[in-house]
């Protein structure tokens, strides 16, 4: 569907304008969210398999889907466990991400002072090139978790901060107005109207992140790991084993896409009047 | 006097004069309105009077008590006056009923209990079947009585709403101007309306002011002495014509001096 295809494009930019869920039409839903995705997966895997048999390349250059479906039934033991690795990193370092960008937009939101003082310095984090630093946390933290923790966080904090600041601004100044004549204080205004306004706005940054975390996970796990989907692809392209990186790619992709859909089941969940507005 | 305001004047930063000497009253149990042309500061006044804006100078008095001279204004009379902004402000996260106890529960009124006032008057107030249904579901005229019912849940008996039935179809402004009234006279709060309908004005008044424009100011104050209780047949009498005419004299002038300068 359109708007799922607006998200991802402009997922890979950063930020998203928040929109109301698109209304659940009943055969369109079915028919657009399930069956047109399969219809292009299909006809994309049909034609990646009949370039490959057609033009004679080398399993070891590019493997056709089949052969990418055989090293996914043949590594699956080993794919488990390393995606259950990779999955705890990316579950744990995209939590500390939500705690910290909410929190940290809360702060920034509540006194210009404080916005003042702090919101450059967010940009500021997101200038620090991710390859450099990598190195340098492994060498604090060692080989553990917590290297990939921080640099998951790192680059997933943003877009959730940004977003909710977005959100926590654009409450109704009359509104806080309103709320005012009726006896509310600031904590009032914030739980009662700050809040609620800015939790689209919220979801929003957790797609965006949602996408990034994967990202953040592999290359966290290539500057210093043992174990996980992103060490398992260097190790498979060192043995030339091209089928089997695809078959990763394939897990790490899943991983994913799984993650983007639970933050929009959560998202249907908790901002239900979404849907309605407009 | 329930409210009186004397000499008001606001000057906004950068030098937009708004206001200047503004002076109203009102006795208990009074329906007051003003009429005046748009942009001539009928919002400010009123976001004054709910201790929203500082005032330039000239003080106001609730209840014949200072709201502490000029500085703290603000202070003295946020959350004491009931407040109806121009726009409904429901809060699509909220059922209509959680939208018109909000005042209650800022009070620290048991959701129980704010629930169970707030139902006992959803039918005079025709929300009924619309408890819980979000604001979105809720025709313009509903939504204003919702927004309505929020500030008389409230619970002060001094209320000020700012063009309340300005966004709604002419048939819907009728009926609901014959509601408001039915409502007032079974309460018998103290109300000062804003409107730029000089119909709405008298038909719903015991008093309508007239102000004037950039800065505004208050030209003419005129008494409507129509008899009480009022239904929209009055409307038709030679009467209420007059009175319209007396109102929409110094309004015209207005609007055509504008025109003028501009």
């Amino acid at each position: 569907m359109s708007t799922t295809g607006t998200r991802l494009a402009l997922a890979l930019g950063g930020r998203l304008e928040p929109r109301p869920h698109a209304a659940p039409g009943r055969r369109r839903g079915v028919v657009g969210r399930v069956l047109a995705p399969m219809v292009v997966g299909v006809l994309l895997l049909a034609l990646w398999q009949s370039y490959v048999a057609l033009s004679g390349v080398r399993e070891g250059t590019f493997p056709s889907p089949l052969e990418v479906a055989d090293a996914l039934v043949r590594d699956r033991s080993l794919l488990l466990s390393s995606a259950w690795t990779t999955l705890s990193e990316i579950l744990l370092g995209y939590g500390v991400a939500i705690v910290v960008g909410i929190a940290l937009a809360t702060a920034v939101s509540s006194s210009r002072l404080i916005e003042r003082a702090i919101y450059p310095w967010l940009v500021v984090s997101q200038m620090i090139p991710i390859p450099a630093i990598a190195p340098v946390v492994v060498l604090w933290t060692g080989f553990d978790i917590r290297p990939k923790l921080i640099v998951i966080a790192l680059v997933t904090f943003f877009p959730i901060a940004v977003n909710t600041i977005d959100g926590l601004r654009a409450t109704d100044s009359e509104l806080v107005g309103l709320l005012r004549t009726l006896g509310a204080g600031r904590l009032d205004v914030f739980r009662i109207a700050r809040l609620p306004n800015a939790l689209p706005y919220v979801f929003s940054g957790l797609r965006v992140s949602a996408a990034f975390a994967v990202i953040a996970a592999v290359f966290a796990e290539w500057v210093g790991s043992t174990s996980g989907l992103g060490v398992l692809i260097l190790d498979y392209g060192n043995q030339a084993a091209t089928a089997d990186v695809f078959a990763t790619v394939f897990v790490l992709a899943l991983i994913g896409v799984a993650l983007f859909a639970a933050v929009g089941i959560v998202e249907r969940l908790a901002v239900p009047w979404w849907q309605v507005e407009q | 006097m329930k409210l009186a305001a004397e000499g008001l004047a606001k000057r906004f930063a950068g030098g937009v004069e708004a206001l200047a000497d503004v002076s109203i009253e009102l006795a208990a149990g009074e329906f007051v309105s003003i009429v005046g042309p748009s942009g001539c500061g009928k919002s400010t006044l009123l976001a004054m009077l709910a201790g929203l804006l500082e005032p330039s100078a000239g003080r106001i008095l609730l209840d014949g008590v200072a709201a502490r001279d000029g500085v703290a204004a603000r202070d003295g009379l946020l959350g004491r006056i009931g407040y109806m902004p121009q726009r409904d402000l429901l809060m699509e996260w909220r059922t209509t009923l959680q939208n018109a106890t909000l005042g209650l529960e800022l009070a620290g009124v048991a959701r129980a209990a704010a629930r169970e006032r707030a139902l006992a008057e959803v039918g005079r107030f025709g929300l009924a079947g619309f408890e819980d249904r979000r604001p979105s579901a809720l025709s313009g005229g509903m939504r204003q009585r919702a927004a309505l019912l929020r500030t008389f849940l409230a619970g002060r008996d001094m209320m000020v709403l700012d063009e309340p039935f300005g966004a709604l179809d002419a048939l819907t402004r009728e009926a609901m101007r014959e509601w408001l009234l039915g409502v007032w006279e079974s309460d018998r709060k103290t109300i000062l309306l804003v409107t730029h309908d000089v119909e709405e004005a008298v038909f719903l008044s015991d008093r309508v002011y007239v102000m004037s424009g950039r800065p505004g100011r208050i030209r003419t104050a005129v008494e409507v002495s129509l008899p009480r209780p009022r239904t929209l047949e009055l409307t038709a009498t030679p009467a209420f014509a007059e009175l319209k005419a007396r109102l929409l004299a110094p309004l015209r002038e207005e609007a055509r001096s504008a025109l003028g300068s501009a």
